[in-house]
């Protein structure tokens, strides 16, 4: 549905995005992930035709974006990053602005208002003037108005900044309800959330895709190595390196610290498909020191996000 | 095709739900009302000269201060970046806007009226000018709307987008008052680019297609350069 090829953004000198290569298929809910400054805000806004590309295509379902900007955007639901609406206007006074802009017949105009209100709860807030409103309800006056036209494509620029708990609950579950017809991308910076909502997650780091698929992928492909933690009391450092690196499965042993009271610290790295654990347990039972810790840290999208993303700085 | 209109409507329901229309509207009738009739009992002749020779000064700041938030506040509020994400061409919104100013010129213009009805009753006032007048002073309005649409189009500060286009229109306004500064070979040019010239000729009951032209030409030129500026900031 989305084809996106070599896109490269350039700021003066700074590159923001750096040929990017992507393909997004109808009905997916993509996430987009990268640290501040990766570009994830400068590639949505590349897609939707507000910026320019410095190189690279965009096509949606056949449509250049160069030739045929006005077809791409008459397909995109956009929500910029901070929901900028003209703060003078009644939230009715806008939503129905942006139904006639978006070509909605009169007749459909009031049904679909009507609907968009239920959805995305405004029907308390339709006579306020949009500058007197919370950050929430502005986002959700944002999710009404990228939805107005029932577009193929939403793309919504962090749409639970600034937003309670409650409140981001809410907006996740009108983007999965999205989902399912819809393709939906969406930027984020917060990890859970694009695991909770995303069918696929795209990482980028310093205008680079560094990663590509669905959470399991991400974390098959960038967990190749499991870091174990164990403490043990009266041991040898040298003698118990030595040891534990005996162990089959385990690639490198490495000591962390050594304190006064006898506590010595060691993380064990194993690439291993098998869990290792049973064996390093049964290789320190058959010596006289006592394991005080041990465990094995889980590959969280967390520790993939700071792998990927470190890695490069 | 009629995009623009859904831009010009909000543009004209932000004008005149607010108070920013009756404000300028209130303004420009007690300056110019003032100015007017302060003088007109004395020279009693019944006509509206005393008005129009008023108008290209007066619209110079009036009309940079009703267009300057056109484009300057959705700049600065981040709006532009919802219009332009809309299904809309910049042609539509710099003509929708352009449209907005102009209009609202047109509704400032309206209660003078006024004047030349309660003229006419009490003594005998000759149409030709007063018809010539108020054409002229629409074209004036659209040429200083068409400029000031441009001013705000370069700028998110409304202040800078002000005085940037009131230095213009008086630039425009008094440039052939200073015929006295320039070459006598250039003379002729300079006199034509200045838009009180163009503004006397026709205010005269005159209809001349060099003004016509001239007037059409500085807003096609202002709303052109407008277009670039925005394709600029891609």
């Amino acid at each position: 549905m989305i084809h996106v090829e070599n896109l490269t953004k350039y700021y003066d000198s700074f590159c923001a995005v750096d040929q990017i290569n992507v393909e997004i298929n109808q009905g997916e809910i993509l996430g987009l992930l990268g640290p501040n400054g990766a570009g994830k805000t400068t590639t949505l806004k590349m897609l939707t035709g507000y910026f320019k590309p410095t190189s690279g295509t965009i096509r949606v379902n056949d449509f250049d974006i160069d030739t045929h900007p006005l077809e791409i955007k008459q397909m995109i639901g956009y929500l910029p990053e901070s929901s900028p609406f003209y703060k003078d206007m009644l939230v009715y006074d806008y939503l129905e602005y942006v139904s006639k802009i978006k070509g909605i017949r009169p007749e459909d105009r009031h049904p679909r208002l009507r609907y968009l209100a239920d959805l995305c709860g405004l029907n308390h807030i339709m006579h306020k003037a949009i500058g007197e409103l919370s950050k929430g309800l502005n986002q959700r006056v944002g999710l009404a108005h990228a939805m107005m036209n029932d577009p193929q494509i939403l793309i919504l620029d962090e749409p639970t900044q600034g937003l309670d708990p409650n409140q981001i609950v809410e907006i996740r579950h009108i983007i999965k309800k999205i989902g399912q017809e819809k393709t939906v991308i969406f930027s984020t910076h917060i990890l859970s959330e694009a695991e909770a909502t995303c069918d696929r997650i795209v990482i980028i780091n310093r205008g680079k895709i560094v990663a590509d698929g669905n959470t399991a992928d991400l974390k098959q492909t960038a967990g190749q190595q499991t870091t174990i933690q164990i403490s043990l009391l009266n041991a040898d450092p040298d003698a118990a390196v030595k040891t534990l690196a005996a162990v089959d499965g385990v690639d490198t042993v490495e000591q962390v610290s050594h304190t006064d009271d006898g506590v010595l610290k060691l993380n064990a790295f194993t690439s291993s498909d098998r869990d290792v654990r049973e064996k390093i347990y049964t290789a320190v039972k058959a010596t006289d020191w006592v394991m005080i810790e041990f465990l094995q840290e889980a590959k969280t999208l967390e520790t993939i996000f700071r792998d990927l993303t470190k890695q490069m700085n | 095709m009629w995009q623009f209109t859904h831009i010009l409507k909000k543009e004209l329901k932000d004008y005149f739900v607010s108070p920013i229309a009756y404000i300028v509207i209130s303004i420009f009738l007690i300056i110019t009302g003032w100015f007017f009739f302060s003088t007109f009992f004395l020279y009693d002749q019944a006509n509206m000269r005393g008005f129009f020779s008023l108008l290209p000064i007066i619209f110079s700041f009036v009309i940079p201060a009703i267009t300057m938030r056109l484009f300057s506040e959705e700049l600065n509020i981040g709006s532009y970046e919802i219009l332009l994400t809309m299904p809309v061409t910049f042609k539509d919104i710099i003509i929708g806007k352009f449209a907005a100013g102009l209009i609202m010129t047109g509704a400032m213009l309206l209660p003078t009226l006024a004047y030349p009805v309660s003229i006419a009753f009490i003594g005998d006032l000759d149409w030709g000018p007063v018809i010539g007048g108020y054409l002229g002073a629409i074209l004036l309005g659209g040429a200083f709307s068409a400029i000031g649409v441009f001013a705000s189009s370069l700028t998110h500060n409304q202040i800078i987008a002000f005085i940037f286009g009131a230095a213009i229109c008086f630039g425009l306004t008094l440039i052939d008052k200073m015929l006295f500064f320039f070459p006598e070979s250039i003379l002729n040019i300079v006199e034509y680019l200045g838009a009180d010239f163009h503004f006397r000729n026709i205010a005269r009951g005159i209809i001349d297609s060099r003004d016509l032209v001239y007037f059409i030409s500085v807003m096609f030129i202002s709303l052109y350069s407008t277009y670039l500026a925005l394709l600029k900031k891609e």
